[in-house]
């Protein structure tokens, strides 16, 4: 093997691919919630928002590239998960671990986020795309998909809520551990940097988490009238 | 005071092992642990049973050899040592205590609580260690100057005693703390530059060859370690191979 392929193929080159792909769905979570704040401004906001975001040339480049990162971190994780099952086949009988549990369970909450994703497009990208979509019309006259109706109604279903409440909970955990571990698998550790570094990761993975539930939280309240 | 143990009892590595319980009587506050296991071994053979084995060797915590993973824990319950320095006072009189050899797929068992660690030999034959003329007309290490901060970490990394403990508690059996903690030690010091490349290359591929699993930085290891090796180790490991993979020609 050239030590070329090695960098990516070896555990530490897996770990690295791993970091740079988790660090950068990190950074389109902070966009995406960004973008859904749209939500509670208005409903043409959020269409025309919606219209941007999935007619932009750009952003249909970025939406491939970001496809291309859910998909490697989900290789390299089973790829990785794989090969830590094999090394440690046995279990003790008695064991009690110090570390914590975001940080062991990042396979378990890792498949939540995927189940979670696949149905989360189901019932939005999915919808928008191909489904039965009732039209609106924008500030200049236009009709245009009503993508605003798609995820309220979706919120205004409790169960749904609660599904993508813990779905977000749980990602929050993924990233709780997540994003300062991935700076320590580039190697960036340092007595100074490193405390700011968990610090930031503890209120990105709180902000991401709060950021998202409040959309189903608000929606499926406002339906039963008690916001 | 009394302890009742439960303790992994394997034939060979071909064999099932399970836990056998034994009652231990009069044991002393004072005693380590396995000055404890003697007491158990000396009732065993005097009633003409197979005594348990375990590994041991300096009995003053630098060997390293003295594996077992006692009621949840390597070495024990007490931080920073290891089983030979855990001493009977840290338990409690009529406690249940639980002893178990190490367990990672690349640590077979060879009979009850010895483990085969000959893994970590072929890492650091991989490349642990400098290639240095000892003809006779080698420098006096003394009389090259190191900064104050380097020799220091190259030192507290070089505390690694190779217990393996940190495989043992790793959810993933992964050995990175211990390679990387090799790899800082060398590369700390001007006499371990030269080789430092084709060092940390080599090292880590034997490390995944041998099929000990990948870090998922969750640090159980630098808690359980003996020593207090950190986890800025595999950081400086995690830097060194970066470096090392993206300047190599071959
Ligand atoms: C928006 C979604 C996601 C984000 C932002 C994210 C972020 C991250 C980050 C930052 C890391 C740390 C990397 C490191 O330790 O170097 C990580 C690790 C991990 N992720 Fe994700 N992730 C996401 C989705 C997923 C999915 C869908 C899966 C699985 C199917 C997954 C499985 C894992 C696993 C198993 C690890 C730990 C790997 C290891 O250290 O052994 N993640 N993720
Ligand atoms: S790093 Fe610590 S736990 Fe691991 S082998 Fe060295 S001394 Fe033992
Ligand atoms: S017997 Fe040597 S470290 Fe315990």
């Amino acid at each position: 093997m050239s030590k070329n392929t090695i960098i990516f193929s070896s555990s530490l080159g897996k770990k690295f691919v791993m970091s740079l792909t988790g660090l950068f769905l990190c950074s389109f979570l902070i966009v995406h919630l960004g973008g859904n704040i749209a939500l509670f401004t208005s409903k043409d906001t959020f269409n025309e928002y919606t219209k941007f975001m999935t007619s932009n040339p750009l952003i249909r480049f970025m939406e491939i590239i970001l496809v291309l990162g859910f998909l490697t971190h989900i290789v390299d994780a089973i790829l990785l998960y794989i090969r830590n099952k094999n090394a440690s086949n046995t279990k003790y009988i008695f064991d009690k671990k110090k570390s914590s549990i975001s940080s062991r369970s990042m396979a378990l909450t890792g498949s939540f986020i995927l189940f979670f994703l696949i149905v989360h497009l189901r019932s939005f990208w999915y919808e928008y795309k191909f489904g039965e979509v009732i039209y609106s019309e924008d500030s200049n006259g236009n009709q245009i998909k009503d993508m605003y109706h798609i995820v309220t109604s979706s919120f205004e279903s409790p169960m749904y809520s609660l599904f993508y409440v813990s779905a977000v909970i749980l990602l929050g955990i993924h990233l709780n551990h997540g994003f300062q571990s991935a700076f320590l698998s580039l190697g960036l550790r340092h007595k100074k940097y490193t405390p700011f570094i968990s610090l930031i990761g503890k209120l990105f993975s709180f902000s991401i988490t709060l950021g998202f539930i409040s959309f189903p939280i608000y929606f499926c309240l406002k339906n039963f009238n008690l916001w | 005071m009394n302890l009742k143990l439960k303790v992994w009892r394997q034939e060979s590595s071909k064999h099932k092992g399970k836990i056998v319980e034994y009652k231990v009587h009069d044991i002393s506050p004072d005693m380590s642990f396995l000055e404890m296991m003697d007491q158990l071994n000396q009732s065993l053979i005097e009633k003409g049973q197979d005594p348990v084995a375990f590994d041991h060797d300096c009995r003053e915590g630098i060997c390293g050899s003295c594996s077992m993973y006692i009621n949840g824990q390597p070495h024990g319950p007490e931080n920073m040592i290891t089983t030979c320095q855990l001493h009977m006072r840290s338990f409690n009189d009529g406690e249940t205590v639980y002893i178990e050899p190490w367990r990672a797929s690349t640590f077979p068992i060879i009979k009850d609580l010895v483990v085969d660690r000959s893994a970590f030999d072929k890492i650091i034959q991989a490349g642990g260690y400098i290639s240095v003329n000892t003809s006779g007309n080698s420098q006096d290490a003394n009389a090259i100057p190191i900064p104050k901060e380097n020799a220091d970490s190259a030192f507290d990394a070089a505390t690694c005693i190779g217990c393996g403990a940190c495989v043992a508690t790793c959810k993933n059996s992964s050995a990175m703390l211990f390679t990387a903690a090799k790899i800082s030690h060398l590369s700390n010091l001007p006499q371990g530059q030269v080789e430092s490349s084709s060092r940390v290359i080599s090292m880590v591929n034997k490390m995944d060859e041998l099929g000990f699993g990948n870090c998922t930085n969750t640090g159980d290891c630098a808690v359980q370690c003996p020593k207090g090796i950190s986890l800025d180790n595999i950081a400086k490991m995690n830097r060194e191979y970066l470096k090392a993979s993206l300047k190599s020609e071959k």
